[in-house]
């Protein structure tokens, strides 16, 4: 509808992107400042990229992370992937109720509440803590949202083309196989995403799950911005925010590519 | 062979996941339940009863007898809790207002862009949404604080001549859950009214309504779904939020993650925090449950 | 009913040139960045008037319409209703009404909430709502519907609602989207006469934008045949189907046969014209054709005849072989392959054909059609 986006509209949008993304920007300004001070510019430098190598911890704690972070949101996919195709399937079985609320749950669930039930079992059941009881816990809560993001798109999901398949004699596991998983697909690579960076980013259900020896980045991160804003951290936060922006961008991009693709194909096919 | 196959399939597709949910997600609430009428210790669990199994039948009953509500009774009576969470609820409340303020005018500018603009956009809501949320929090921190940013910026301007003090308060409390959480109130905004008719609106002005009475009667009754979507994702995490008021609020922002967190980590008491939990849980599991059955029945709807 | 028909019938204050028109377009643009939906437009429309804006899709119509409800800002021109310039009245303070094609029915509102939304932006006394909705309401034969929402409806019962919605401020004019466009066939045919009924017995002038001709044939006292955002022809469904001013809606209203010539003669109206294989016609209508140059001939299938040998002293004849019989039960459709490849079209109603001597597939046959059957166009 054109002429509906008016003026107050636009003013909306600049101010709301203003608010989300000035904070970033001033972040990744200040992570280039000379001075020890955060908020005292004293010209360019990349001096706290430097000595961000040479923190061991971080090094060390950004290591454990990208381990935990690719481990919980590969089997995280698998389970998600697993409990959407099972709400959206099969309506009926005993329980439905309650497995929906145990996956969409999570979701909303305090993290201190998560954290702590999850430590207060690992114990329980006499499991040391450490690198397994973080990874277990992140994909506890991560296959949740991955189950949500697949499930939004099997519900649009076309089933006659399973159908299809089962009446050209595919068998249903076939079907799921050979036409539905490569159909959702995109939707399962971006639940992994999400999962890993979710991974990533956790600070309070690491906390209480993990041991000595599994410190995570942003473990690591929270004691020192405990002691004090330092430049390193937003050296860190720079480099963290950078891998993110590029991966969000070129997922986009790769699945623009293939619309633009398949548009291109429509169009030469309808003029054969 | 293949319907066998078929069969077998479709049991465990069902059954893994509903397994691991229960395991890790269902069960642990009961230990926490259970943990939360013990005492606390200074041992390894930090609690006692311990139930052994190796003491049989007569073990399990004295640990039982050893289990009370005395937690409950003393969290009750300590203001400090109760203050607590009310003070939990407030913050959360009052933030997710302020967040829908801000994120409802987006989402709608969002909604009415130019179709080819809306992708875009959609993308830049999203995206701060995979930037971790410790650092964004962290990034407010150097705005706000006295020497921060947001002063020198003030001072420049001439509108101030002392720093305003914003770290370490409410204020910045709320102003660090609107940011972290405006891109969960946007989306669910977007999506409901993006799907709305548009011509509705056109048809309430043709008979007779003025743009601004039009959006009242019309846009923000069927945007209900999204506005309580959005709410619901706003307000139950954030009553348990636990690093924005660690890291922006200060001494006298109380909010019960954070309490929780500290009976926790530095006192070391589990059934007292384990108490809190349950107590949180009990709170929150109104609004989850009605969240819930609300995306339920949208889903349904769209099908 | 009968009285209503005749005064039907009289009804053509576009003939009289005293009459004020009611609604006028008076070179009204409408660009969307560099594309005109609206080109320079100008067209009037009479109290009183069923008036109908036909065309395909993307022809502008509905922009058209939209602009007279005041959704769309023409980007020039003006646009009058009633003597007033409508330039700057918002859509919310104009006195029509529009029925939208998706209807857009509140879908939170109740069917009388829906009737009596208007009313109420206009702070109409309570009592006098509920008298208005429930006169509303047996207008359109809802009554027993009236608390039931938009969702528990059939699509025709929608499509009342709407009417109803929009007549219920009583708007001097109504605007139409599509308004038959969402229902099947048999309801589409029944609601037109509904229409047309409702138009006679309020009194309103009703403009309605239609892609369907029958539909805009059925109901309207004029039609205006639009085309890449300009009016190529305003008149009657009897003019548009028996003088179309152009081939291009000779073409869109109606199936017709069209030869092209050039014009050997053209005097007092007659006209004759020959065509490319070489054979001459003869013609009462000329139209405005001129010696000399290339025209059109244009004849509607049901005024050709199909015959086995020529017709003794048919004028406007030709040879050819039946190629395709399509029988439609109350008329059967010939299309007769002449000599030069070309096809012609020819429609016989099955009352006057006799079937023991019917013309079969590959036969040869004759067409042939009077002189004052067909009509020279030379746009």
């Amino acid at each position: 509808m054109a002429g509906t986006w008016g003026r107050f509209n636009i003013v909306a949008l600049i101010l709301g992107f203003a608010f989300l993304y000035l904070p970033i920007i001033l972040l990744v300004i200040y992570s280039f400042n000379e001075s020890r001070l955060v908020t005292v510019w004293a010209g360019f430098s990349t001096r706290w990229y430097v000595s961000l190598f040479s923190n061991r911890g971080l090094m060390d704690a950004a290591w454990v992370t990208a381990r935990v972070a690719f481990i919980s949101a590969t089997v995280a996919t698998v389970l998600g992937t697993m409990a959407a195709v099972a709400l959206t399937r099969y309506t009926r079985f005993r329980g439905r109720l309650l497995f929906s609320g145990m996956v969409f749950a999570p979701l909303v669930m305090p993290e201190v509440i998560t954290g702590l039930s999850l430590l207060l079992l690992f114990v329980a059941i006499g499991f040391e803590r450490g690198f397994m009881t973080v990874t277990l816990a992140h994909i506890t809560f991560s296959m949740c949202f991955v189950a949500v993001v697949v499930q939004s798109r099997l519900l649009s999901f076309d089933r006659s083309l399973e159908e299809a398949a089962m009446d050209l004699g595919a068998t249903p596991v076939k079907a799921f196989f050979q036409v539905t998983l490569p159909v959702i697909f995109p939707a399962v690579i971006s639940g992994w995403m999400l999962a890993f960076t979710l991974s990533l980013d956790d600070l309070v259900i690491a906390s209480f799950t993990s041991g000595p020896g599994a410190t995570t980045l942003p473990m690591r991160i929270y004691s020192q911005v405990r002691l004090g804003v330092t430049p390193e951290i937003n050296a860190i936060s720079t480099i963290l925010v950078g891998i993110v922006t590029i991966g969000v961008i070129v997922a986009s991009l790769v699945n623009k590519r293939r619309r633009v693709r398949q548009w291109r194909d429509e169009q030469t096919a309808a003029q054969i | 062979m293949s319907r066998f196959l078929a069969f077998i399939a479709s049991r465990l597709v069902i059954a893994v996941p509903y397994l691991w949910l229960l395991v890790f997600f269902l069960v642990p609430f009961f230990i926490v339940f259970k943990i939360s009428l013990s005492q606390s210790a200074i041992a390894i669990p930090p609690y006692l009863p311990v139930f052994r199994f190796n003491e049989g039948i007569e073990g399990l009953l004295r640990g039982l007898r050893e289990l009370s509500f005395e937690n409950y009774g003393w969290l009750l009576d300590d203001p400090l809790y109760v203050n607590a969470y009310l003070s939990s609820l407030k913050i959360a409340a009052v933030s997710t207002l302020l967040t829908l303020l801000v994120g409802y005018p987006m989402a709608y500018g969002m909604a009415r862009a130019p179709h080819s603009l809306r992708p875009v956009l959609l993308m830049m809501v999203i995206l701060p949404f995979w930037t971790s949320f410790l650092i964004r929090v962290y990034a407010w921190i150097g705005i706000l604080k006295p020497e921060g940013l947001l002063n020198q910026f003030l001072f420049f301007l001439g509108l101030i001549d002392q720093p305003l003090i914003i770290h370490g308060t409410t204020a910045a409390v709320y102003i660090g859950i609107v940011y972290s959480y405006l891109p969960f109130m946007v989306l669910p905004l977007y999506a409901t009214l993006e799907k709305m008719d548009y011509s509705l609106v056109e048809a309430a002005e043709d008979l007779g309504c003025t743009p601004i009475s039009a959006f009242w009667k019309i846009t923000v009754p069927l945007s209900l779904p999204g506005i309580v979507a959005g709410c619901m994702l706003v307000f139950i995490p954030a009553v348990g939020e636990f690093v924005i008021p660690d890291l922006l609020g200060g001494s006298r922002t109380l909010m019960i993650g954070k309490t929780l967190w500290d009976e926790f980590f530095a006192n070391r008491d589990w059934p007292v925090s384990s108490a809190v939990a349950i107590i949180l849980l009990l709170i929150l599991v109104v609004p989850i449950a009605y969240f819930q059955r609300a995306q339920a029945r949208a889903r349904e709807e769209e099908n | 009913m009968e009285s209503l028909g005749s005064t039907r019938r009289s009804f053509a204050p576009w003939l009289d040139p005293n009459a004020e028109p009611y609604i006028r377009f008076e070179n009204v643009t409408k660009s969307f960045g560099d594309f005109a939906a609206v080109d320079d437009l100008s067209l009037t429309i009479y109290e009183r008037e069923f008036f109908a804006l036909l065309g395909a899709s993307g022809c502008g119509k509905t922009t058209l319409l939209r602009m007279l409800a005041g959704f769309e800002k023409p980007t020039s021109g003006r646009i009058l209703l009633d003597g007033q310039d409508l330039l700057g009245v918002p859509a919310y303070r104009r006195p029509v009404n529009m029925m939208f094609q998706s209807y857009a029915l509140f879908p939170h509102m109740t069917v009388e909430a829906n009737i009596a939304f208007g009313l109420k932006q206009d702070r109409m006394p309570k009592a006098e709502i509920a008298d208005r909705v429930a006169q509303m309401l047996k207008l359109v034969r809802l009554e027993q519907f009236a608390k039931r929402k938009p969702h528990q409806l059939s699509g025709g019962q929608r499509q009342r609602v709407a009417l109803a919605r929009s007549l219920a401020k009583r708007p001097k004019v109504l605007l139409l989207d599509e308004p038959l466009g969402a229902l099947d066939k048999k309801l589409r045919e029944a609601t037109q006469f509904e229409l047309m009924d409702l138009q006679q017995e309020l009194g309103l002038t009703f403009v309605v934008v239609t892609h369907d001709q029958e539909e805009a044939m059925t109901m309207a006292d004029r039609i205006a045949i639009m085309d890449r955002g300009k009016v190529m022809q305003v008149a009657t469904p009897a003019q548009i189907y028996e003088a179309p001013a152009s081939r291009f809606v000779a073409d869109f209203v109606g199936a017709i046969n069209m030869f092209e010539g050039e014009v050997l003669e053209a005097a007092a109206g007659r006209a004759r014209i020959r065509d490319r294989s070489g054979v001459e016609f003869s013609l009462d209508n000329g139209g405005d054709a001129s010696a000399g140059t290339t025209a059109w001939l244009a004849v509607r299938p049901e005024k050709v005849q199909v015959t086995r040998e020529r017709p003794d002293g048919a004028v406007n004849a030709m040879e050819g072989e039946v190629w395709d019989i399509a029988y439609l039960g109350d008329m059967t459709v010939y299309n007769i392959r002449l000599n030069d490849g070309r096809l012609v079209k020819a429609s016989v109603l099955n009352s006057l054909r006799r079937i023991e001597d019917a013309l079969t597939w590959h036969d040869r046959a004759w067409i042939s059609f009077a002189p004052d059957a067909g009509i020279v166009l030379i746009r």
